[in-house]
């Protein structure tokens, strides 16, 4: 009796401060405590999922939601006025309240249905009973990069062309100063410390919870680190081996699935004995792609020209009428 | 022993929450830039005693990522872009 | 009477945590605000650490919480420097709560 009254507290006070802190993210004033509410918001939110036993979401979570996208918004809220709310109805705000409220009504009746249903088969018994033909045991990495790999592979395809876009916009920001010896001292023990660990939840991704998007966005992280505290492209290699970086996770993954089709398979129909060895190849072109893309997210451009521009006069000179908007 | 982990996940939860209001309320960025490192410390301390009350060891994993990506955001919330002389954190 | 001990770290770190959080709502001052959220937050963290510690006995489990642990301390340190330094920074000085 007392079990199930502490499980409903813990609930209860998860949901509650997920809403409010949603809530008071959207409706801050200024763009750097909607961020930092955001951030907490993430963190929150890894650790519902670890509440629901989903550790797989849980890690991409805590990698991409809490951290990356935290100083995403950061390094693109820097540049931006914060915005005046003209107090007019626009007709872009009617629109979008009224697709979010549809939204909202589609998603509760989902909600109804599959709760109403909770007693048919469902597609995760049927991957259960399959795990041992796709060489990993992890159910999520099988049904990731096995079962349904196809859509993997176009979700890094759309991180390409999302990367594609990035370029577009020009040289990389000038990056940050030299950062002080606290701070330099934390970014020489935890970078290298991060990339083992992003290693390892790569090659725990076959076993256990991990894989390529979280080991990914991991390295990613540990990129931002070192942009932040002063290395000009976060560690990121300028040209030729950027774009081979960037392009590797699709390469890869249509070079093997290719290959099968010329053996005489389907496309990217692993053969049982092979599939394990496959997966990992896939996944370590993928973890590289995918913190290189986000890095590059994070640079704002081509990290190519980033060390150029440093002492350019043109830049000096953009930077000094910059210089106020960075303050809180 | 299942017991009292459970009640302790919800004392740790309480925690949390009351150092959520500071989030909300505080009025410098300052008290939200703290709000977030508790919840990083708060929020790994109860990923680990949910792992263990649902017998996930992956979770330890999700705690190890949790505490280095807090550390990460509140470097990223307090660097600033070029405005001040190198050697300054 | 490891599930004792156990338990007995677990509720100090409790008790801990639970300080931390009050003392971040009731101090009045962004700095003691800060002293209250690293020292205690990291206080009970070590504690609950060690509760866990005591409840699994794996090598593996045992090697991953102590470098989960090492882990918080160094980072709760760093940020508590760094926002310390921007509070010192914009000159906030002790503000009304």
């Amino acid at each position: 009796m007392e079990a199930l009254t502490s499980w409903q507290i813990l609930d209860l006070l998860l949901i509650s401060a997920l809403l409010a802190l949603a809530w008071t993210a959207m409706a801050a004033k200024d763009l750097r405590r909607a961020v930092a509410l955001f951030i907490a918001f993430g963190l929150l939110l890894a650790l519902t999922w670890v509440r629901l036993r989903a550790p797989d979401i849980a890690l991409a979570e805590a990698a991409i939601g809490a951290g990356l996208t935290g100083a995403l918004l950061l390094a693109a809220a820097s540049d931006e006025p914060d915005p005046v709310p003209s107090g007019r109805i626009s007709a872009a705000g009617v629109v979008l309240t009224v697709v979010s409220a549809g939204l909202a009504v589609v998603l509760g009746w989902v909600f109804v249905a599959t709760v109403q249903q909770a007693d048919s088969t469902r597609l995760a018994e049927e991957v259960f009973a399959n795990v041992e033909t796709t060489g990993v045991s992890n159910p999520v990495t099988s049904v990731l990069l096995n079962f349904r790999a196809y859509d993997t592979l176009l979700e890094l395809a759309v991180l390409l062309i999302a990367v594609l876009g990035v370029l577009a916009l020009g040289p990389a920001r000038a990056g940050y100063g030299a950062p002080g010896p606290v701070l330099s001292l934390l970014a020489r023990r935890l970078v290298p410390l991060i990339i083992l660990v992003s290693g390892y939840l790569l090659w725990a991704g076959a076993h256990a919870p991990g894989g390529a998007f979280q080991a990914g966005a991991l390295l990613a992280a540990a990129g931002v680190l070192l942009r932040l505290t002063g290395t000009t492209n976060g560690g990121l290699p300028g040209d030729g081996a950027f774009r081979t970086l960037i392009v590797a996770g699709v390469a890869v993954f249509l070079a093997v699935g290719l290959s099968l089709m010329l053996a005489g398979r389907p496309f990217l129909g692993f053969p049982v004995a092979w599939a394990g060895s496959l997966i990992l190849a896939i996944e370590t072109a993928a973890t590289l792609s995918i913190a290189a893309i986000l890095l590059a997210a994070f640079l704002a451009g081509d990290p190519k020209h980033a060390a150029a521009n440093r002492g350019s006069k043109t830049w000096q000179r953009t930077h000094k009428t910059q210089g106020h908007a960075n303050e809180l | 022993m299942t017991l009292f982990l459970s009640l302790a996940s919800a004392v740790l939860m309480v925690s949390l929450a009351l150092g959520l209001i500071r989030a909300f309320i505080g009025p410098a960025i300052e008290d939200r830039l703290m709000s977030a490192q508790l919840v990083g410390t708060t929020g790994a301390g109860l990923a680990l005693l949910l792992g263990l009350l649902l017998d996930m060891p992956s979770s330890i994993d999700v705690a190890l990522v949790l505490a280095l990506l807090a550390a990460i955001s509140v470097v990223a919330l307090t660097r600033r872009e070029q405005s001040m002389e190198p050697g300054h954190d | 009477m490891i599930e004792i001990a156990a338990g007995m770290f677990i509720v100090l770190a409790l008790f801990f945590f639970i300080s931390g959080s009050i003392g971040l709502l009731r101090l009045p001052d962004g700095y003691s605000r800060l002293h209250a959220l690293t020292k205690a937050d990291n206080l009970g963290f070590g504690l609950l650490i060690l509760g866990l510690l005591l409840l699994q006995m794996d090598l593996l489990i045992a090697i991953k919480l102590l470098l989960v642990w090492l882990l918080v301390m160094a980072a709760s340190a760093v940020s508590a420097h760094l926002i310390a330094q921007r509070a010192r920074r914009q000159e906030r000085g002790l503000w009304k709560p």
